[in-house]
């Protein structure tokens, strides 16, 4: 579950939208490959979470047309899929963007104040825990640790560990991030340049 | 022995009492079948343990923990309601460890429960506060943290109030058991859990078909229904029993009445015809019953035809009924004069109505809408079986292998029964759904033949032609049972795979394995309605029908059947009772010179003896000047019958038109007397429901104004006209009624409880008859009938490309006069969608909610229109419910030449797209009825 606080929303809502939304049916091999997928075994019980896995390993999260299709088949209603879907962690319901920032919010971060940086990572990319940013570069999720709780508070780009964080680092953490996937997108080159010097400057992650 | 000793210990178990478990529960010895719950074995015993999951009707989900007891050398406290009996097992279920186990428990749920009871619709009848008293648990004084969500009001059946929730899932297995839709699922689970709709969609796009049996099973007040809120106390409301209005299935429902007005309504769980379900109708459809529309005063035209309507005194109105009534047959005979009965009231008056035109005008010229819907069933049953009604219960249906459903769009039409097709489905049978529309069964269809409308003959001659070549039929059941089989096998030779594909659009293989899973199957039933009897061939469906069920030996036995679902609440009573021109109560024909004799000495007048006109041929008749006077009672032709300009004009050239309704509605207002009637709720009676489930029920309020039930009126009326008769109560009504008709020999009013009778009833000791044709079919032998294919009157040509089908919708019912002053309802669907393909509307240029002229040859309408794949193309499908887009415009009376019944699923019209200005706007009595919220 990525939600770990009462949002006081009825359900989630999608500040983010859906950049690496799954491609038109007919022009991707992957909605045929769901059908094979399907086919035969959508109705054999005990097989829903299997399917899901594997709806997953194709599509990299769970695109609501092939849930509703999983529900066309499986003759499961698609809110009990939904159901299911939001119980395990390991399922995901939008894509996922290009970096998934990890925010830990575990003890040892909570006492050296990561409610803060949880704060300024959700200012800065302007999605709430468990959402993708609308320009798909960053996923927001929520963890409970990240097992190098000296390093207090800390955070995770990707599979790179950044510590002793203030909401100041960690901003700059982002923005050099953001400026590195959009030069290497082509959609400011000039930023990109500057991105890549910044880039080499940043290389101590852990200040004293 | 052992069967009954369970039967009457309330249990459903083959265990000889012999092999029963004993225990002792807080010190009592009982003894239970195996298997048995401690909390089932404890409630039998009066031991009332606490629950706020469990549901007798639904499966063990053990997740409240309030059920925990101490069972003697167990480990931990067990949860009841999901912990079986064993043999000497010593319960204890107050114990002081139980009591604190369910202290805390309940504790931790008002933690998260605001204790706002005050303004709690749920006050006085919520199990959380009953057990919190019971339990004396105070309330939490430094809560922990609290999950805070705002509630769901999106739609305008009921609010789901999260911080009320306790999860304890009752709504969710509802939806998904009972309901089969699964519209609402925990999501998010953990402390954060809601019960919602997959990404966060409200229910109407989720699929909910909002019966409300999760407002029901709701044990707080998370679950409330709109209309309830504000609108009385739990202990200010009193909950009586009656029998739901709308549809054949007649599902018993309590409705709750404080002050005299009706504030709620649910399911009652007595009867077996609906067994504790219900749908969106009879949950949220009763306004009309209060509605300031409703007629309240007779009203007469003092001033001829021209005239306004006035209102008037009872006396003065009827004083006009009889004189208007009797100057005709004066002046031109009794056939000058013909009545409408009513599918819409009870058996008594329905029995009185045709008594009083044969009786006391001296007409046969009686008929009612029956005619419309189910007369091919009557004449087509009659002639095969010998009998025209449902030949299985509806509750046997959930034990069908095979489920053959042919033009019945069950879950909107019947949804109750829907319930037990899915419940079969759920239990592994197989379904076949025949039927142009793809109908929402079909997702719980093992095949759906998509067949073209029209063609249901010839697919069902293919259909019997296979199970006959490949040798899969009944030679046993054929030969004992039945007669004709050799000249029904010449007529359908011509009727292989590959003709019969081609004719109905059904691909060869489809037939092949819908042959085989119905043929193959020990017990397999089939379901039609009025897909097949709405044809000019369709008595020679339902006789394609029967032909079929013999041909396999699918009669006679539970599972099995030919089962018509009718359409009216009390249309199988209607029929019954004699309703019909051609025969007396009991399908007792009036050409037989002996039942005439019967009846004449019993009524102590001269029966005239030819067949009377049926619906559409009396509006011919009016419409030719023939038929002078017409007395209609509940009925609204010129909504309901096929071409309805036709029938407006006809009932204007009438000289005397007596209309006796609950509105005033198209019909009534070209009357020149209108009696105020009365609904279900303000009257005593019986209904007969599909099943021929004789069904008897009291009022609930007292008639509104000045209206009278029916049946006095009709005495009334009888009086007036010189026929005093004295069956001055219901009771004395049906007790004269049974004693001329056999099938209802036996019935009486004090004989029917919850579960009613069953007919053939023929004497006042048998028990009633769930299933007909064990032994022998009531004409002796089952006839097959032969049978061939003949198109439609009407099909598509260059002018007029389209083939319009028409049908019902869940939320609506008939002419709209009755659903359409349900806040809930009308706010829900306020216009006609007419369903136009994806394709087609492609080509038209049509939007979803666009607005389309549609034309036939007879008249055109304006509706918005639905685009959507429920219709293939060159089909267009249209409900009867609005009368601004009303369909019977468009539908000809083409007729079956046995039955009379018209075509209405068949008719060939053009559409073309005009502009959104043009929407026919809901009419102002329906409009004022729409929520609050959904008025701009």
């Amino acid at each position: 579950m990525a939600e770990g606080e009462a949002t006081g929303a009825a359900f989630p809502v999608r500040r983010g939208g859906q950049p690496q939304e799954a491609a038109d049916p007919a022009s991707d091999a992957r909605w045929q490959r769901l059908e094979e997928l399907l086919a035969g075994r959508a109705r054999q019980p005990g097989q829903l979470i299997p399917l899901l896995q594997e709806i997953q390993g194709l599509f990299g999260y769970l695109p609501r047309p092939a849930l509703e299709r999983l529900a066309d088949e499986s003759r499961l209603s698609l809110n009990r899929i939904y159901g299911v879907a939001t119980f395990y962690a390991q399922f995901r319901l939008q894509p996922r963007g290009l970096h998934v920032v990890r925010v830990c919010v575990g003890t040892a971060c909570h006492v050296r104040g990561s409610a803060r940086i949880m704060q300024r990572v959700q200012e800065e990319l302007g999605v709430g825990a468990g959402e993708t940013t609308a320009d798909g570069i960053f996923s927001l999720e929520p963890v409970a640790c990240l097992g190098c709780c000296g390093l207090a508070p800390v955070m995770m780009v990707d599979e790179t560990p950044y510590g002793k964080l203030t909401p100041e680092r960690a901003q700059q953490v982002l923005r050099r991030y953001r400026r590195e996937a959009m030069a290497r997108q082509g959609r400011d080159p000039v930023a990109g340049a500057q991105a890549a010097d910044a880039g080499a400057a940043c290389d101590a992650h852990f200040p004293a | 022995m052992a069967a009954d000793e369970a039967a009457k210990a309330g249990f459903r178990t083959a265990a000889a009492p012999q092999d029963w478990v004993r225990l002792s529960v807080d010190g009592r010895e009982l003894a239970v079948p195996p298997g048995t719950s401690i909390l089932e074995a404890a409630r039998r015993a009066g031991v009332e343990i606490p629950t706020l999951c469990y549901h007798p009707e639904l499966t063990v989900a053990g997740a409240c923990r309030l059920c925990l007891v101490e069972v003697e050398g167990a480990r931990n406290l067990a949860a009841a309601c999901a912990t079986p009996v064993q043999q000497d097992m010593v319960v204890h279920t107050e114990s002081p460890q139980v009591v604190e186990a369910r202290r805390t428990v309940l504790e931790l749920l008002l933690q998260n429960h605001p204790l706002e009871c005050y303004r709690c619709e749920r006050n006085g009848d919520c199990r959380l506060q009953d057990y919190a008293y019971r339990y004396q648990v105070e309330a939490p004084r430094r809560p922990g943290a609290v999950r805070h969500f705002a509630p769901d009001d999106r739609n305008p059946f009921f609010v789901r109030d999260y911080d009320k929730c306790i999860l304890c899932g009752q709504c969710v297995r509802v939806c998904d058991e009972i309901q089969a839709i699964g519209a609402i699922d925990y999501t998010r689970r953990g402390f954060n859990t809601q019960i919602t709709s997959a990404y966060g969609q409200g229910l109407e796009e989720a699929g909910c078909v909002f019966c409300g049996m999760c407002v029901d099973v709701c044990p707080v007040g998370a679950l409330v229904p709109k209309y309830a809120l504000g609108a009385g106390r739990s202990w200010e409301k009193t909950w009586r029993r009656t029998i739901c209005p709308y549809c054949g299935v007649g599902c018993a429902i309590e409705l709750a009445v404080k002050g005299g007005r009706i504030v709620g309504a649910r399911a009652a769980h007595d009867s077996p015809a609906n067994a504790g379900k219900i749908c969106v109708k009879g949950h949220f459809g009763w306004d009309f019953v209060q509605s300031p529309d409703r007629l309240t005063t007779p009203l007469v035209r003092r001033g001829g035809k021209d005239g306004p309507l006035e209102p008037a005194s009872w006396e003065e109105a009827l004083h006009r009924v009889a004189r208007g009534l009797a100057e005709i047959r004066e002046q031109y005979g009794p056939d000058a004069l013909a009545v409408l009965s009513s599918a819409k009231c009870t058996n008594e008056e329905n029995y009185l109505m045709q008594k009083l035109a044969r009786a006391a005008l001296g007409t046969n010229n009686v008929d009612h809408c029956a005619r419309l819907c189910h007369a091919s069933t009557v004449a087509g049953l009659a002639t095969a079986f010998g009998s025209g009604a449902m030949t299985n219960s509806i509750g046997d249906l959930a034990q069908a292998q095979v489920l053959l459903v042919i033009g019945s769009n069950t879950t909107e039409a019947h949804p109750v029964i829907g319930l037990r097709i899915k419940e079969a489905v759920r239990r592994g049978a197989k379904l076949i759904v025949a039927d142009p529309r793809r109908i929402p069964l079909t997702r719980y269809a093992d095949l759906h033949l998509q067949l073209l409308p029209g063609t249901n003959v010839a697919l069902l001659n293919g259909l019997a032609w296979i199970i006959w070549k490949r040798g899969w039929y009944d030679a046993e059941f054929v030969a004992a049972r039945t007669e004709g089989f050799e000249g029904w096998s010449r007529a359908v030779e011509p009727y292989n795979p590959e003709y019969v594909s081609k004719l109905t659009g059904v691909p060869v293989q489809a037939l092949e394995e819908a042959a085989r899973f119905y043929a193959q199957a020990e017990r397999a039933a089939i379901v039609y309605s009025m897909g097949v009897t709405q044809h000019t061939s369709g008595t020679d469906g339902v006789l394609a029908v029967a032909n079929l069920a013999m041909l396999t030996g699918n009669l006679g036995r539970p599972g099995t059947g030919v089962n018509p679902l009718r359409g009216q609440n009390n249309v199988q009573g209607a029929c019954d009772m004699g309703a019909l021109p051609d025969v007396l109560p009991g399908y007792q024909k009036i050409e037989d010179p002996a039942v005439r004799e019967k009846f004449g000495r019993a009524w102590g007048v001269r029966l005239p003896e030819r067949p009377g006109l049926t619906v559409t041929e009396i509006m011919d008749a009016a419409a030719r000047g023939q038929i002078k006077g017409l007395y209609l009672m509940g009925e609204n032709p010129v909504l309901s019958d096929p071409d309805a300009g036709h029938v407006q004009q006809a009932l204007q050239r009438l000289d005397f038109l007596v209309v006796q309704d609950i509105f005033l509605t198209e019909s009534a207002a070209l009357a020149d007397v209108v009696l105020p009637g009365t609904t279900f709720a303000e009257k005593e009676g019986t209904f007969t429901n599909t099943e021929r489930r004789v069904q008897k029920f009291m009022p609930v309020i007292e008639p509104v104004g000045a209206a009278r039930p029916d049946w006095q009126i009709l005495l009334d009326v009888a009086e007036r006209l010189g026929h005093r008769w004295d069956t001055r109560t219901p009771a004395a009504i049906l007790d004269e009624a049974a004693s001329l008709t056999p099938i209802y020999g036996g019935i009486r009013h004090r004989r029917l409880g919850p579960a009613g009778l069953q007919w053939p009833c023929p004497t006042p000791d048998h028990p009633g008859t769930p299933i007909l044709h064990t032994q022998q079919f009531s004409r002796g032998k089952g006839l097959f009938y032969p049978v061939t294919y003949r198109r439609a009157h009407e099909l598509p040509d260059e002018e007029y490309p389209f083939i319009l089908s028409t049908g019902r919708l869940l939320f609506h019912f008939h002419t709209g006069t009755m659903s359409r002053r349900s806040p809930e309802l009308t706010t829900h669907r306020p216009w006609e969608r007419s369903e136009i393909n994806r394709q087609d509307a492609a080509r038209l240029g049509l939007k979803d909610g666009d607005v389309a002229r549609i034309r036939s040859r007879r008249g055109s309408v304006l509706a918005r229109v639905e685009v959507t794949d429920r219709v293939p193309p060159g089909v267009v499908f249209m409900t009867f419910h609005y009368r601004e887009s009303a369909a019977n415009l468009l539908t000809a009376a083409a007729l079956d030449p046995v039955a009379r019944i018209p075509e209405f699923k068949v008719s060939a019209v053009q559409v073309e797209k005009v502009a959104p200005e043009q929407a026919p706007a809901v009419p102002e009595e329906y409009a004022r009825c729409m929520r609050p919220e959904a008025r701009v």
